[in-house]
Parts: C-alpha cells; sequence; structure tokens
C-alpha cells in the first residue's frame, strides 16, 4: 500500500546521491518559485525542469501511481470549484474581458479565467514531481542530520527521524486492529449509519493510540537511559558531508527562485502575467 | 514534577515523532464523509488535539506540522503550505492548556473538558477561519468566497473532531491513569 512510498531504495544516480539537505533546499526553491509566480511561462519552464529531475532520478511510474490518481482528482475538484464559486475573478485579475461563451449573466467562459485556472494547474501540477522526488529518494536518518546541519534543533529533527522511522510500523498496526476488530463483526463500511460507524471507528482508534502512548514511554525510557539530550549538540552515523554536485544543484535552485522573484518584477511588474493589455 | 509550558525533553521528542506519524495514518485512512467535496471530518485532528493537551504546545505544533506536511506530500506530491500552517496553529494553541491539566495523574473533571474545548475551539476558529484563508489568498491567490468556505467547513469539522475524538480519548486515558493519593496506608 502506500507504507512503499517510504521503502528507499538505495540507487546510484545523480539524484540519488546528493545530501538530503540539497534536495530539501531545491525542493523548497523550486515550490517557492512556483508558488509566488503566476507567469505560465515561467511555471512551464520550472515544470520542464522537474520532469527532467524525475527523469534523471529514474524513479518508475509504479511506484507513484496512487498518488498521481490522488493529485489528478485533487486538481480537478479544485478546478470546478474555482469556476462555480468564482467565474469572473480571472476578469478582475487581468482587468479585462474576452469572452467565448456563457451560460447566464454569471458564469460567462472567459479567456482571462481560462489563462488563470490553467496557470492554476499548471502551479500545483510542477510541484508534485519535484515532491516525489524528495520523497523517494532521500534517506530518513540522511535527511534528519542534514536538518540539523541547517540550524534545525537536532531534538526536533530526531522527533522527524522517529516519524519517518515508525510511519511504516504505524501503519500495519493499524492495519493489524482494524481487521481484528473486523473479524469480532465490527463494520466498517457504508452498509453501517454513521453513528455507528463512528463508533466502530473509536474501537480501532483507541487500541491504536493506547499502544502508541506505551510505545513512547518505552521509547523515551531507552532514550534516557543511553543519555539523549544530555548535551547541546551531537554527531549522526548517517550525516554525509557536501560534495560539489550539491552545491551546483543549491545554486541552480536559488538562480531558479530568484529568477521567478525578476520576472515578476522586472518584465510583468506584478506576480501576474498579463498578455491581454 | 511541575509542567512548563515549553516543555521540551526526551518525552516530548518521542511523543512528537510517534504522534506525527499517527496523525499520518488517521489522515491517510480514517475519515469520516460529510458530503461537501475536499471536506471530511478528519479524526486526525482530533488525535492531534489530544497528543497537545498531554504533551504540550510544541509538541503539537511539531505534530501538526510534521503530520500534515508529510501526508500532503505522500497523498498530493507537493504540500498545501497554508493549510500546513494551519494544522500547526491549531495543535499549537490547543497545547497552550497543557499546563493547566493534570491529566497523568489521573483527573479530568467537567471543568477540564470545558476547558479543553474552549481552547480547541478557539485554536480552530483562529487557523481555519483567520490564518488558512488569508495565506491562500497572500500565498496562493486562491478566490476570496471560495476559501472562507472552505475555512469555515473545515474549521466546524475540526472542531467536531478535536471535540468528540479528543474529549474521549483525554477521559479514557485519564481514567487508566492512577489517581494521585489513592495508595492509603493500613
Amino acid at each position: 500500500m502506500k507504507a512503499k512510498l517510504f521503502d528507499y531504495i538505495d540507487r546510484d544516480n545523480f539524484v540519488y546521491n546528493l545530501s538530503g539537505l540539497t534536495k530539501l533546499m531545491a525542493f523548497i526553491c523550486l515550490t517557492f518559485s512556483v508558488m509566488f509566480s503566476y507567469d505560465i511561462r515561467y511555471i512551464l519552464f520550472v515544470l520542464a525542469v522537474s520532469f527532467c529531475f524525475f527523469r534523471i532520478s529514474e524513479i518508475t511510474f509504479r511506484q507513484v501511481r496512487t498518488m498521481v490518481i490522488y493529485v489528478a482528482v485533487f486538481l480537478l475538484i479544485n478546478f470546478l470549484l474555482t469556476y462555480l464559486f468564482s467565474p469572473q475573478y480571472g476578469t478582475q485579475i487581468y482587468g479585462t474581458t474576452h469572452e467565448i461563451f456563457r451560460f447566464n449573466s454569471r458564469y460567462t467562459v472567459t479567456l482571462e479565467q481560462l489563462l488563470y485556472q490553467v496557470t492554476k494547474i499548471l502551479k500545483y501540477a510542477s510541484g508534485i514531481p519535484l515532491g516525489m522526488i524528495f520523497l523517494l529518494t532521500t534517506n530518513p536518518s540522511e535527511f534528519a542530520a542534514s536538518l540539523n546541519r541547517i540550524g534545525v534543533s537536532y531534538k526536533a529533527s530526531y522527533a522527524l527521524a522517529l516519524t519517518l522511522r515508525y510511519f511504516p510500523d504505524m501503519i500495519r498496526d493499524y492495519q493489524d486492529i482494524s481487521l481484528a476488530q473486523q473479524s469480532r463483526g465490527l463494520d466498517l463500511s457504508k452498509k453501517e449509519k454513521l453513528s455507528t460507524r463512528v463508533k466502530n471507528m473509536m474501537n480501532i482508534f483507541v487500541p491504536l493510540i493506547f499502544t502508541t502512548l506505551d510505545r513512547i514511554e518505552l521509547i523515551s525510557n531507552a532514550m534516557d537511559l543511553r543519555g539523549f539530550g544530555k548535551n547541546k549538540k551531537r554527531t549522526w552515523y548517517a550525516g554525509k558531508p557536501l560534495g560539489r554536485n550539491d552545491y551546483i544543484a543549491m545554486l541552480f535552485s536559488a538562480a531558479i527562485l530568484a529568477g521567478s522573484v525578476c520576472v515578476s518584477v522586472f518584465v510583468n511588474g506584478s506576480r501576474f502575467y498579463n498578455p491581454f493589455i | 514534577m511541575k509542567k512548563k509550558l515549553f516543555d521540551f525533553n526526551t518525552k516530548t521528542i518521542v511523543a512528537t515523532g510517534l504522534g506525527a506519524a499517527l496523525f499520518i495514518v488517521l489522515f491517510m485512512y480514517v475519515k469520516i464523509p460529510t458530503g461537501i467535496p475536499e471536506t471530511d471530518i478528519k479524526t486526525a485532528y482530533g488525535v492531534g488535539a489530544f497528543f497537545s493537551a498531554l504533551f504540550g504546545p510544541i509538541a503539537g505544533l511539531l505534530i501538526g506540522f510534521i503530520g500534515h506536511g508529510l501526508s500532503d506530500a505522500i497523498l498530493y506530491g507537493s504540500p498545501w503550505w497554508s493549510w500546513v500552517v494551519a494544522s500547526a496553529l491549531t495543535c499549537f494553541i490547543t497545547g497552550l492548556v497543557y499546563p493547566k491539566m493534570k491529566i497523568e495523574e489521573g483527573e479530568f473533571g467537567k471543568a477540564d473538558i470545558v476547558r479543553f474545548n474552549v481552547y480547541q475551539v478557539l485554536a480552530n476558529i483562529i487557523s481555519w477561519v483567520v490564518v488558512a484563508p488569508v495565506l491562500d489568498i497572500v500565498v496562493y491567490a486562491e478566490p476570496v468566497n471560495y476559501v472562507f468556505t472552505q475555512g469555515i467547513v473545515a474549521a466546524v469539522c475540526n472542531a467536531i473532531s478535536a471535540g468528540v475524538i479528543g474529549t474521549v480519548l483525554l477521559l479514557l486515558y485519564s481514567r487508566s491513569r492512577s489517581k494521585k493519593g489513592s495508595l492509603t496506608k493500613e
């Protein structure tokens, strides 16, 4: 199931060999650059770049299929709802109206609205390959180590490492408990009334949470006994020094972010690219 | 042991890590549909509120941030940052109730229930009706009425989730603890 997503498999290629820190920085820079810009040309450029990296990282489609379906549904719903709530938002942003056809006086289809919504979809779409690359090619322990290196407190980084480490366990626990309760006759399907279903859900929930609380006790005692948190700093077994490729990749992504801001400030004069004036 | 508002010891760290993992699992698997698209009653927020009340605002902040960020990343490939921030804020504000609670000592009476719920309702209103839509508009330039409708629905759903699930869990947990001074000398 989705737990497979955290099955980190080591490969030897350009993207995998970058440090977790580099990948995080690149991910943040590139997603922020598309988040900031509403210029469809620049977004297409970033989309192309992120697909290039996706190819280089040798991720197979099978690994990301579920995610792609989810994203497609989400984008479709967002597209429809945006139109339903604000069919004239494009006109409001770009200041002109080029009508194509109309359903009634409120719901008209304008070029402006189309541009706005297509741009928005591309914005989200271009962030997705980046997120997948980041999730699938980063070693969790190494990632925590590199977070600590950029100044995140090691306790917070350790919490994140624990999350990544225990997430698959938690899914297994959830499935075990859920199946055990269902075999005792708890119905979770649509056949049951909503109120009963909620009550049945609580019966899965409570054991899951109480085992988690026990586990918290166990792990924190083990860590305390080994002297965790005594000193201000700690070293990381999985930490990796930055190489030449890391610096190149970081510079490249910083340049893309700077480019996005520059295009908005100097070329368009705002976050939106306006071809209608 | 006296509780401080911003405690961050080994136990908090582990609770944060495992709490966030739990948050992700519930976020992905256990939702109760409301009939409005993109808005389910997410049981994850109930657990988020529970952990925040039990382990404090810092744990809550990180659980909301890591939990929502990672589950978005897993489901959609990329986190929806404005909502991730709102999640973190909800759990943080709910966590402010932490120093006033004595759940570890088995005490969770009517006054505590009311206090917990006041905090979580306030937290949900601030994060989902104010912060999330404003960030949506500033960061993503989403249409105004769309995000506010979404925000209000989300606030109601999450407040129900935190109120029902959070309260029930806290009650059950406090009962499983032995009360302070429950031993008598014979």
